[in-house]
């Protein structure tokens, strides 16, 4: 850890996990550190996952990375805020190849922008779909919606 | 003498060597007798359908001996399960490979409703789709309920005419559908 020193914030550990904060610039060198130093061997990307806190200014949306070292099985879990302005991140799928697939959830369901993704397109919702659903950003009842008129719903 | 039932003939004149009906009785007769199903299951409906297919409740005793895993030779379509929006055009390219006469069922809330996925993934009903004849309902349903479907649809092909599937009115139901 003392190999990042200042870039590593908000150092915790709930539940016995570790857990700490980086940017988006420095994910990058901080993943591949974990990866390759003979100590460490974070070898293993067990999830990528998106988050949007929309009344959290400047941090509204987030990456979460899931590592797993299986030699010292330890667990580690690394967050990265960014602004709504510009929701874009490097991509982690050169270290790791399982965050292809991650990384293209992430941008279907927050519109998070991995910069160098090889592919990025939706993976799970339909391709002419043209909004990223997870965002905590419509309301909870569509007035608009057309899809279900059935008089027992009250639509 | 064999224990085994056999259907009643239908209507017609009976005398020495001869036996006259309509063919649409007959036609329908054969063909409700012998429906293919083609299961098309997605979640737990499907799982109840596996039930009815087993012995204890044995669906090939209508008949439905044979289910069909090509759309070319099933003469009905079972939806049974959560039908996502992605998987919709699926559903219909298997409708669009089935020959005519064809039947659907929507097994269960999801197949006929959308169920309790009131979300913007999943289609709310496979009739925005394709046309429908039986809706069982139920979250899943009993294999007994199942069973009862496909009775409704064994009494519709005994029933229908022969030239339904050319009249203007069954064209127009499926030009509604784009079909």
């Amino acid at each position: 850890m003392s190999h990042f020193g200042p870039k590593i914030t908000e150092l915790e550990e709930p539940f016995g996990l570790l857990t700490f904060s980086a940017s988006a610039e420095d994910i990058i060198p901080i993943l591949e550190y974990l990866n390759q130093n003979d100590r460490l061997r974070f070898k293993f990307l067990t999830d990528i996952a998106g988050i949007h806190f929309p009344d959290s200014k400047g941090k509204e949306f987030g990456v979460i990375y899931h590592l797993h070292g299986f030699e010292n099985a330890v667990r580690l879990r690394i967050k990265v805020y960014l602004p709504k302005e510009k929701p874009e991140i490097p991509t982690a799928s050169k270290l790791y190849a399982s965050a292809n697939w991650m990384e293209r959830e992430t941008f279907d369901f927050y519109g998070i922008k991995f910069i160098g993704h090889p592919n990025l397109t939706r993976i799970l919702n339909m391709d002419d779909m043209d909004y990223h659903p997870m965002r905590k950003e419509y309301p909870l009842e569509d007035g608009t919606r057309e899809d279900k008129i059935d008089a027992l719903f009250g639509r | 003498m064999s224990e085994i039932k056999t259907v009643d003939s239908p209507e017609g004149f009976e005398g020495s060597g001869f036996f006259a009906t309509s063919l649409d009785k007959v036609i329908g007769l054969a063909r409700s007798h012998s429906l293919w199903p083609l299961p098309f299951a997605t979640s737990c409906c499907g799982i109840e359908f596996m039930a009815t297919m087993g012995s204890h409740y044995d669906i090939s005793r209508f008949g439905s001996e044979r289910p069909s895993f090509s759309p070319r030779q099933a003469d009905l379509l079972m939806v049974m399960g959560t039908i996502a929006k992605k998987m919709g055009p699926i559903v219909k390219q298997v409708y669009l490979q089935m020959a005519e006469p064809r039947w659907v069922i929507a097994v269960g809330a999801c197949a006929s409703s959308g169920g309790v996925f009131d979300t913007y993934s999943v289609l709310q009903g496979i009739d925005r789709i394709i046309p429908v004849d039986v809706y069982v309902p139920g979250c899943p349903p009993r294999p007994e309920q199942i069973l009862d479907g496909l009775i409704q649809i064994q009494h519709m092909a005994k029933n229908e005419p022969l030239r339904r599937r050319e009249d203007p009115e069954y064209k127009a139901l499926l030009k509604s559908y784009n079909i």
